[in-house]
């Protein structure tokens, strides 16, 4: 416990961020922002030809569930351009999304960005929300865990970060319907909030809370065993270096230590998992929102993968790593206001 | 949580079925007794999937089908047993030679936009979109020449060929009315009144949340006054089916319709004093499961094998513990609910006989190797509900008893439908469809050689050719005469099941479940297909 960490200099965390020279600033902006074109560019092209490698097309399916004769079919294909080879196909879809038209679902009989305008926030706010709450639940957890590390509450906590580790988040969803919607009918089970409900402001909040209690729940237990096992290691490392014993030596209370001056080293994992999970999220959702009756981005894309509905999918990856370039981008300057040791380049 | 496989024994669960069907009177009485309709209320139901447009003129996939016929009315409607009573059409007469038809329209209709609904939308509805729009549309109306309007009130349709199918699909779900005045001269297919629809019918369009719900409210000006009873309907698309029988087991949802929970659910809520389950309704849509032989295939093209095959598959097994019950086990091409053509009379049987099938093996040629195996077949099972994926591991086990090895390949819907119907690179083919409303729309595909049609899915996918039974199919299709269609249809049961193209595995019954607070959601043969203009919910 007193050994020094030799990469970690000493020093007390109380600095301030350190002004960022604008021109680097920008930079660094056009950077991101260009790599962040060439890796969307790359999911869009990817993820076109592995959807057109699957056997069938939108029509086929459609086909498989209602009739329709081989003329009507082949009309559907000439309407929506999948009578054409797949490269020009290709050719065309980026062409139009050059000036940010995502095309037209011929499933839901929409276009695309229409759809997602709809469902990118529930996936959007679904996926902040247990994030924020697992960030905080789970590093509370973790610090307590690591305070008082080796005694009863500290085992308490691992056991119960181990079960939050190990069940299913699908498993817990069910669980939470058996209990608080089949026994004691508290929380509505589908849906993103009372339909044509007429709600408007606080009460239409309160709604939407109330719809997202248990899908929130399901999603968080995972995350908050992830970030209390970061959180409780990362604590207990940071506990070892010299700072916190000079801080010990200052006579500040144990608690001021802990929150203070130990609490904001120890949260550097802590957000780069943020921003690994955020992205991860808006796929893995997929579960919960097919249980909850949530229409969100990982249900739309999932559907339009059976569907063979290429647009939508493409959309969907789209605005969902459009998404993720943003929050890895904010994450990282983050990382500049909580640790002033990190620069730019 | 979905239960792949069944748990509920055979006994336990006939007794079940016993007390839920034998004993309502005695264990629960608030189920039968009669009260008098209210008005007013909203009936709130999960479906799944979601439409893709709102009126089931353009689409017969099922999410239209059920709510098309809320909006918009057909000519007519039918009463159980697939007695035709009238709907927009107040009558009708046939001539002697069965080529014109003459029906008579109700007076004092209106759109939902409120212009007057005259014989003009009808000749276009017939002429312009269901004959060339509707997915069955080119079958049922292919010898419709014109539909004539010598007054507003009177339209004549003037036929090639006499057509007794077409006076079974003249309903609100397979032939709706729609607005001349809207879709005329329009791309109908790319009409926004597609998603925004102005029908004549019992309810009208409120809110459209596309793939999440739809909310109908009444339509003040239905021509039947006094109708509908309900102010509001909500439709929610909810994708998980036990989320589905979790809505309605917590009061959340009034009803789920159509087999929308899976049957184990069904069958569990209706033993509860606070669910009924509803049977009828479903003789217009009779659904069936069944399983193509690929004759393509040189073994399966043995009709011994065939035999072989379907003495080691049980169907009444199948029955009981895929479908719980919810079905009847198939014995020809037909489904029982058929009452007017279905027969078993001199049909050929299979009985369930292990021995049987391996004598037959053995004496098509195809002895046990060394490792027990006689050939082996490739299984592909339809996706679509979660059926006919467990019933294909019973097939593979049973098939395995009498030397057959066979592979059950489970695809997504789109690769399924291609692998069997476009590339034909099946086997055995095990899946669920839609018999339609007369032999001639939903069965005859499965057996006319000029329905072998590559690249069109759920049609002669065994690719069976017997001109006697061909002959005997097109002579049905424009058969007047009752009982000599009825005969024409005996005889095609007695060659189809001899050949056995196609083994039938279960006429399923369709099921509707809802709280004991619902009554009449189904009065008639469309069931809740209809208009639901006599629902109402108990306060």
């Amino acid at each position: 416990m007193t050994t020094p960490a030799p990469s970690l200099p000493e020093q007390t965390p109380q600095t301030g961020p350190r002004k960022v020279p604008s021109r680097a600033m920008l930079r660094y902006i056009l950077r991101r922002l260009s790599q962040a074109i060439l890796v969307m560019l790359l999911v869009v092209i990817g993820s076109f030809f592995l959807i057109k490698m699957a056997p069938g097309d939108f029509v086929d399916t459609l086909a498989g569930t209602s009739d329709l004769t081989a003329e009507q079919m082949a009309n559907l294909r000439a309407r929506y351009g999948l009578d054409q080879p797949v490269p020009v196909q290709l050719m065309y879809y980026i062409a139009r999304l050059a000036t940010l038209d995502l095309g037209y679902s011929p499933f839901n009989n929409a276009p695309v960005l229409d759809i997602l305008v709809k469902r990118w926030p529930v996936t959007a706010i679904l996926v902040v929300t247990s994030v924020s709450i697992s960030m905080v639940v789970g590093t509370l957890l973790g610090v307590m865990a690591a305070r008082f590390s080796g005694k009863p509450v500290d085992l308490g906590i691992s056991i119960l970060m181990l079960l939050f580790y190990a069940t299913p988040n699908f498993i817990i969803a069910v669980i939470l319907i058996l209990i608080f919607s089949i026994k004691m009918n508290v929380f509505p089970i589908a849906g993103f909030a009372t339909i044509a409900s007429g709600y408007t402001g606080w009460e239409y909040i309160r709604d939407v809370a109330w719809h997202l209690a248990m899908p929130v729940t399901a999603l968080c237990t995972f995350f908050i065993a992830i970030y209390g096992r970061i959180g409780r290691a990362a604590m207990l490392e940071v506990l070892t270096l010299d700072y916190i014993r000079t801080a010990r030596g200052k006579g500040l209370t144990e608690r001021r230590v802990i929150y203070v001056h130990a609490l904001r080293n120890a949260l550097l994992p802590l957000v780069t998992m943020a921003g690994l999970q955020v992205s991860a999220l808006v796929g893995g959702a997929v579960l919960i929102e097919t249980i909850f009756g949530l229409n969100g981005m990982g249900r739309t894309a999932f559907d339009a993968v059976f569907q063979r509905d290429t647009n939508l999918l493409l959309g969907v990856l789209f605005v969902s790593s459009l998404s993720v370039v943003v929050v890895n981008f904010i994450i990282d300057l983050l990382y500049m206001v909580l640790d002033p040791r990190v620069e730019i380049k | 949580m979905t239960q792949k496989f069944p748990t509920v024994g055979r006994r336990s669960f006939l007794a079940g079925l016993a007390a839920s069907t034998a004993l309502p009177l005695i264990a629960m009485p608030g189920k039968l007794w009669a009260q008098e309709p209210r008005a007013g209320g909203t009936l709130r139901t999960p479906a799944w999937p979601a439409p893709s447009v709102l009126n089931s003129a353009i689409s017969t996939a099922g999410p239209e089908t059920f709510l098309g016929p809320k909006m918009f009315d057909g000519l007519l409607a039918y009463d159980f047993g697939m007695v035709a009573k009238p709907q927009l059409a107040t009558d009708w007469q046939m001539s002697d030679d069965g080529l014109r038809i003459t029906f008579n329209l109700r007076e004092g209709v209106t759109w939902h936009d409120g212009e007057p609904f005259t014989a003009h939308d009808v000749a276009f509805t017939f002429m312009e979109v269901l004959k060339v729009h509707h997915g069955r549309g080119r079958t049922t109306f292919g010898d419709l020449l014109a539909v004539e309007t010598p007054d507003d009130l009177t339209a004549i349709f003037v036929l090639e060929t006499p057509n007794p199918a077409m006076m079974r699909a003249l309903d609100s779900r397979e032939s709706p009315i729609l607005p001349a005045h809207i879709y005329e001269g329009t791309d109908i297919l790319d009409n926004p009144a597609n998603t925004a629809p102005i029908g004549t019918g019992p309810f009208k369009l409120a809110e459209y949340e596309i793939g999440s719900y739809v909310v109908l409210v009444k339509n003040p000006d239905y021509w039947e006054e006094g109708y509908p009873l309900l102010d509001r309907m909500v439709i929610q698309y909810v994708p998980d089916s036990a989320t589905r029988a979790a809505m309605l087991e917590s009061g959340q949802a009034d009803a789920v319709f159509l087999n929308m929970i899976p049957a184990q659910d069904i069958v569990r809520l209706d033993e509860q004093p606070d669910f009924t389950m509803d049977t009828r309704g479903f003789e217009g849509m009779p659904s069936a499961q069944q399983m193509d032989f690929n004759l393509d295939n040189p073994i399966l093209a043995n009709v011994m094998v065939r035999h072989a095959i379907a003495h080691a598959i049980d169907p009444e097994w199948i029955t009981q513990n895929v479908w719980y019950g919810l079905g009847t086990a198939g014995k020809t091409p037909l489904h029982v609910d058929q009452v007017e053509y279905y027969t078993t009379e001199g049909v050929p049987e299979y009985p369930y006989d292990l021995d049987r099938a391996n004598e037959l093996l053995d004496e098509a040629g195809y002895p046990r190797g060394d490792n027990g195996t006689r050939f082996e077949l490739m299984l592909d099972p339809s996706p679509w509900g979660t059926e006919s994926i467990t019933a294909s591991a019973y097939v593979r086990e049973q098939l395995r008893q009498v030397g057959i090895d066979v592979t059950v390949r489970t695809q997504d819907f789109g690769v399924f439908v291609t692998t069997v119907w476009t590339d034909r690179a099946h086997d055995l083919v095990l899946y669920t469809v839609n018999l339609g409303v007369d032999p001639t729309i939903g069965t005859q595909r499965f057996y006319w050689s000029e329905s072998y049609r590559p690249g069109s899915a759920f049609t002669n996918g065994a690719h069976y050719m017997n001109p006697e039974v061909d002959a005997l199919l097109e002579a049905a299709q424009v058969e007047t005469d009752p009982q000599a269609r009825r005969d024409q249809y005996a005889e095609f049961q007695r060659i189809v099941m001899r050949d056995l193209p196609v083994m039938p595995i279960t006429n399923i019954h369709g099921a509707n479940i809802a709280s004991t607070r619902v009554h009449d959601h189904t009065v008639d043969a469309l069931g809740v297909l209809g208009g639901f203009t006599r629902l109402w919910i108990e306060e």
